[in-house]
């Protein structure tokens, strides 16, 4: 091996069949230290399970995991939370009739200890330095969520992942789905600010392939079940990243029609 | 000071918006209103002495330590339809453990705080293993319940009504925290205002209480950030059989005797109760507050209807108005508020 410092997350050969399904064949990828990886994909191309074997929601078949070059077996969400691995989900972790500042610590909630009283007062403190810190306007962190748009709650999900839960490697599935124009950069713009503080390491899930080159380091297709592309974002373009998608398409047409 | 500034943006909500928004806002209100209209109708005739107040209070209060465990599961996001039934079954195991086998007081209600906590728990344990709606589930060990409480009853002591616990208690020390007075006023009231605050403190005060919202709010939110979903439930569960349990012991020693219909409809209160004081019936919102309103509202109706001289067959008719009116007041102000 090289003198180099391992990878942050090192994924090696995974499989997940579900019945006859096989959602992965033989998945390999790795992710280096304060680097943001693209991940890119049709739907049904098994991203979303990948995610949740790495996020230590489901559990391989087969394969192995590495974190900072040490093996680990991820037996629960927890487990992988303390491992300092946080998922912002598709589906938001956020509880929409609670409170902003409730959902940033839900199950991480500060107490007067050694009472189990909760420290609302500290929790409301740092709910607003963590938003200030990425930049997010919110009207009120005493509001519920549900009163706040898409974007808004898709950036307290994303400081309740860094901050709250001192994340070291960050899966954000879909950040920008449903999202507008504007709200869409506000939450590219954070996860560059994400790239230079250096502290985490991340890997996006995104449709558009133009977002993803954005703010990446890298780009990796993920087709069938297995990593088939994996170059710089520099050497690549949104038109090869189409092209090979289409022609995925195109492929499995023909394929298909004989 | 930049600090301050652009923490500015993030300001607080007002505090009209604030008191608007409580769930418990209608059952205060209802319950100041049928104060009110007792007090002019029926004032004169009872309802406003001490005696009249206690009688509404104690009624009140053997609902209300059912209704604020209720009330916490409801926000959670599930119904326990068997309370009622745990009710007649926990009064029953006392009755028979005392009055038959010569159990002492403290181990007949023991026996029966350990039974609701296995029923409480099996009913969670069902819950979670079939993914059925707890509506269901409850529905029917409330049946099952009740049919096993007739049945061993019964089979025990041939009967389904059991008397002589009075006798078989005569100067216990458990008597007076069940059953005593303090200053004229019945314990069961101590027992509803204790479970009131220390329910309203687990639930605004403590990470149980904050799980109890999320989960009930958002079950996959809440268990996609760890937190022990199916812990909460169980547990929230075991609180509520076992507040009937703790009814029961109250009502048996207060009566003297166990019958095996005692509860029936309690369930459907509690359940009225906690909607009336703001619960929401898919559960994320409420407090126990309200509940325990809501439950001072049923006592002042009941017993309050008594004092007008108005025949008390229509004590019902009044129930069903005052909840459906409640519960649309509810509604109004939530969408206000949340427009706000």
């Amino acid at each position: 091996m090289t003198a180099e410092a391992p990878d942050a997350l090192r994924v090696e050969n995974i499989a997940k069949r579900f019945g006859s399904v096989t959602a992965l064949q033989d998945v390999s990828l790795h992710l280096r230290k304060g680097e943001v990886l693209g991940l890119i994909g049709d739907n049904g191309a098994g991203k979303s399970t990948l995610i949740k074997i790495i996020t230590g929601f489901h559990r391989p078949d087969a394969g192995r995991i590495y974190l900072d070059g040490e093996e680990v077996e991820l037996k629960s969400v927890s487990q992988a939370q303390r491992l300092g691995i946080q998922t912002v989900y598709q589906d938001l972790a956020l509880v929409n009739d609670m409170t902003v500042y409730h959902n940033m610590f839900l199950n991480k909630e500060i107490t007067w200890r050694p009472l189990p009283l909760l420290n609302n007062r500290k929790m409301k403190h740092l709910t607003r330095r963590y938003l200030d810190d990425i930049g997010v306007s919110i009207p009120s962190i005493e509001t519920e969520v549900a009163m706040l748009s898409g974007g808004q709650r898709q950036a307290i999900a994303v400081a309740r992942a860094v901050y709250s839960e001192d994340a070291r490697i960050l899966l954000l599935d879909e950040p920008l789905a449903a999202m507008g124009a504007k709200e869409g950069a506000m939450i590219l713009d954070l996860v560059q600010r994400l790239k230079e503080s250096g502290g985490v390491s991340i890997i996006l899930i995104a449709h558009n392939y133009a977002h993803v080159l954005e703010v990446c380091d890298r780009v990796n297709v993920l087709q069938h079940g297995r990593i088939t592309y994996d170059k710089p974002a520099a050497e690549t373009s949104v038109e090869e990243l189409t092209e090979l998608m289409v022609s995925e398409y195109r492929r499995a047409r023909t394929g298909g029609g004989g | 000071m930049t600090q301050a500034t652009v923490s500015e943006r993030i300001r607080d909500v007002g505090f009209l918006r604030r008191l608007l928004t409580r769930p418990e806002l209608a059952a205060v209100a209802g319950a100041v209103l049928v104060f009110v209209f007792f007090a002019i109708v029926a004032g004169d005739r009872g309802f406003l002495t001490f005696g009249g107040t206690m009688s509404y209070l104690v009624v009140a209060a053997q609902l209300g330590i059912v209704a604020v465990p209720v009330a916490l599961l409801m926000i959670n996001g599930e119904f326990d339809l068997s309370v009622g039934s745990m009710v007649g079954a926990a009064g029953i195991i006392i009755a028979i453990t005392v009055t038959e086998f010569g159990w002492p007081l403290f181990a007949g209600a023991l026996l029966a705080c350990v039974f609701a906590l296995l029923v409480g728990a099996f009913n969670g344990w069902v819950v979670i293993k079939t993914g059925l709606p707890s509506f269901i589930v409850t529905l029917a060990m409330l049946f099952a319940l009740r049919g096993l409480t007739i049945g061993f009853s019964r089979l025990i002591t041939g009967r389904t009504q059991i008397g002589g616990l009075g006798a078989a208690t005569e100067g216990d020390p458990l008597r007076v925290i069940f059953a005593g007075e303090i200053a004229g006023i019945p314990v069961a009231v101590f027992w509803w205002l204790g479970l009131a605050v220390l329910g309203t403190y687990v639930l605004q005060r403590t990470v149980f209480g904050n799980w109890i919202f999320g989960v009930g709010g958002d079950k996959v939110a809440a268990r996609n950030v760890g937190v022990p979903v199916n812990r909460v439930k169980v547990i929230l569960f075991m609180c509520t059989a076992l507040s009937a349990a703790l009814l029961a012991t109250i009502q048996v020693m207060d009566a003297g005797s166990a019958d095996v219909l005692r509860g029936q409809l309690l369930e459907l209160q509690a359940i009225a109760a906690s909607v009336i004081g703001g619960v929401l019936l898919t559960g994320g919102y409420g407090s126990v507050v309200g509940a325990v309103f809501g439950a001072l509202i049923f006592g002042m109706v009941q017993q309050g209807i008594f004092f007008t001289g108005v025949n008390t067959d229509w004590f019902l008719v009044f129930v069903g108005a005052m909840l459906l009116v409640a519960v649309l007041f509810n509604n109004v102000i939530r969408k206000r508020a949340s427009k706000g």
